[in-house]
């Protein structure tokens, strides 16, 4: 059975199930797959060059707009202390990403639990929430020693907010059948929250974390603007912020394409993980044969 | 059917806030009886249903099932209107839930998942997932579901209700057979008059506002029934009876829509 591959596995669904094989449908989705990966990127592609065009054509000064061709010179050129950089802030993001999701999940399962805890802490979560964190971040930089440490409770409380209210809404949506046969068959509070709770509230979950990455990387990068660190050991809003200063365009063009190229690594990362959770059961992930 | 019985309400009240729901409710039920509970809608049968099963708490009253449930295995099997299986799970899975929830291991429960899967005629689709099945299927798989830890009590809340009428008549069939076969006790919810008739052994006719027994109608034709016993003189008076005395619980309440 292992051996087949997804095509066989589908047909004999089909022929259990008594609907038309239809490999026509099979060959549509794989078009329909290529092309939305080679649209965007031709797309991308002809813009650069547009722009690489446009720039030459008209000899826009480089430190107004410098051609595609000069950042990725400015990218090689600077590699080392680039990359130092994107570690700096790739660092900074996992790991505030992961501290979201243990907290956001912790509480808000604390929360699913207990209506009082919730109605005792949720306004507090609010707060922090609707308070921009350009506005907490200079408090947080005075109290907390550490630059890092600070950046990564900036980036934190961004982050957060989206994991803890979809945990909290998911851990809520559990059928109410499903609840009752657990109730009847005396399931433990574990197993009800294992084997009901738990896979309910992934879908919410998986949603928050495709927000919650991208939030990371906002909250990381505003925090290190907020800050105004200098130094080797700093990540790709800091180089943003060096190179404005000494009007170094092409290198700053370098670092914002190094944060985007993050952005989008991080949207497909999570879009994948949401992927290989949801894809063989959930409505949002299954592509439906018209 | 003779004996004490196996379920015993007695005089058993829910409210719902200041809603009354049922009211002073007590009937005896004995192994082996096919009970449908039929009646309109918001007369309590669903929720008398669900105090059987103790999912729901008594307001007032007591019921006791005889003798008591033991901890390891289910008394008692339960099939909602809607299919209720977890997406997420495969139709083995699904079907292996109440004996993962009594702690068997996958293993041990395994051949026990297979043999309900045959008996339902799923056998094939152990490895699907809900999505990939019909609202028949699905509904097997939940009766599946509920015969796995074999238990004495078969609840069903108008399971066959969202199906079409050719599934319903084959299901109605194969769940006789199923509970014959398992000497099952069941309990079934419906408000179809001509699935009462066809399926039971006993009929407890209920009125709304507030929940009650009003008839208590036992049905004697041999038990489990053909396809030919819904074409008999005997199936049609056995219906217009229980038809009549339904009407009557809706004269009673003066339900005119």
């Amino acid at each position: 059975m292992s051996t087949k591959s997804t095509t066989d596995r589908i047909r004999d669904v089909q022929e259990d199930t008594g609907a038309p094989i239809n490999i026509g449908h099979l060959r549509r989705a794989r078009r329909e797959r290529i092309l939305s990966w080679v649209m965007p990127v031709t797309l991308l592609v002809v813009a650069i060059c547009l722009w690489e065009i446009l720039v030459r054509y008209h000899e826009i000064p480089k430190y107004l707009i410098p051609a595609p061709s000069l950042i990725a010179e400015t990218l090689v050129r600077d590699f080392a202390s680039l990359m130092a950089s994107s570690w700096f802030t790739v660092k900074l993001t996992f790991l505030s990403l992961a501290l979201a999701i243990v907290g956001g999940v912790l509480l808000g399962a604390l929360f699913a639990l207990s209506r009082p805890v919730e109605l005792s802490l949720f306004p507090f979560a609010v707060i922090l929430q609707v308070t921009p964190v350009v506005a907490i971040a200079p408090l947080i930089l005075i109290y907390v020693d550490s630059t890092f440490a600070a950046l990564l409770i900036c980036a934190w409380i961004v982050a957060f907010f989206p994991i803890l209210t979809s945990t909290v809404v998911g851990l809520r949506s559990a059928d109410h059948n499903l609840r009752d046969l657990f109730t009847m068959y005396r399931a433990t509070p574990w197993q009800k929250l294992r084997y009901l709770l738990a896979p309910s509230a992934l879908p919410y979950f998986m949603a928050a974390l495709r927000v919650a990455g991208g939030l990371a990387l906002i909250g990381a990068v505003v925090a290190e603007f907020v800050a105004g660190t200098a130094g080797q050991h700093t990540g790709l809003a800091s180089r943003i912020i060096e190179s404005s200063f000494r009007s170094e365009i092409p290198r700053m063009f370098a670092a914002l394409f190094l944060v985007s190229l993050l952005g989008i690594v991080i949207f497909l990362l999570t879009s994948w993980a949401s992927h290989r959770v949801l894809g063989h059961w959930h409505e949002s992930e299954i592509r439906r044969e018209h | 059917m003779t004996g004490e019985p196996i379920i015993t309400m007695d005089r058993v009240s829910k409210e719902f806030g200041d809603v009354l729901a049922v009211d002073n409710f007590s009937l005896g039920i004995r192994a082996g009886e096919f009970v449908t509970f039929l009646g309109p809608s918001g007369c309590g049968k669903s929720t008398a249903l669900k105090m059987i099963a103790g999912i729901l708490p008594l307001t007032a009253g007591e019921i006791t099932i005889s003798p008591p449930k033991g901890d390891a295995e289910h008394d008692l099997g339960f099939v909602f209107q809607e299919p209720t299986l977890k997406p997420w799970a495969s139709v083995f899975d699904n079907v292996y839930l109440p004996l993962r929830l009594a702690g068997v291991r996958r293993s041990d429960g395994e051949p026990r998942v297979r043999e309900a899967l045959k008996e339902v005629g799923l056998s094939r689709f152990a490895h699907s997932y809900p999505r990939q099945l019909s609202g028949g299927m699905k509904m097997r798989v939940s009766i599946a579901r509920a015969l796995v830890s074999r238990p004495r009590i078969l609840l069903m809340d108008e399971p066959f209700a969202a199906l079409d009428e050719m599934t319903r008549s084959k299901l109605n069939n194969d769940l006789m057979q199923l509970s014959d076969d398992h000497g099952l006790t069941v309990v079934f919810v419906t408000h179809s008059v001509f699935e009462s008739v066809y399926l039971s052994t006993r009929v407890i006719v209920m009125a709304a506002r507030p929940g009650r027994l009003v008839a208590d109608m036992p049905l004697n034709a041999p038990w489990p029934r053909s396809e030919d016993y819904r074409m008999s003189i005997e199936f049609t008076d056995e219906t217009r009876r229980v038809s009549e005395t339904l009407k009557g619980t809706l004269h009673v309440d003066e339900i005119d829509h």
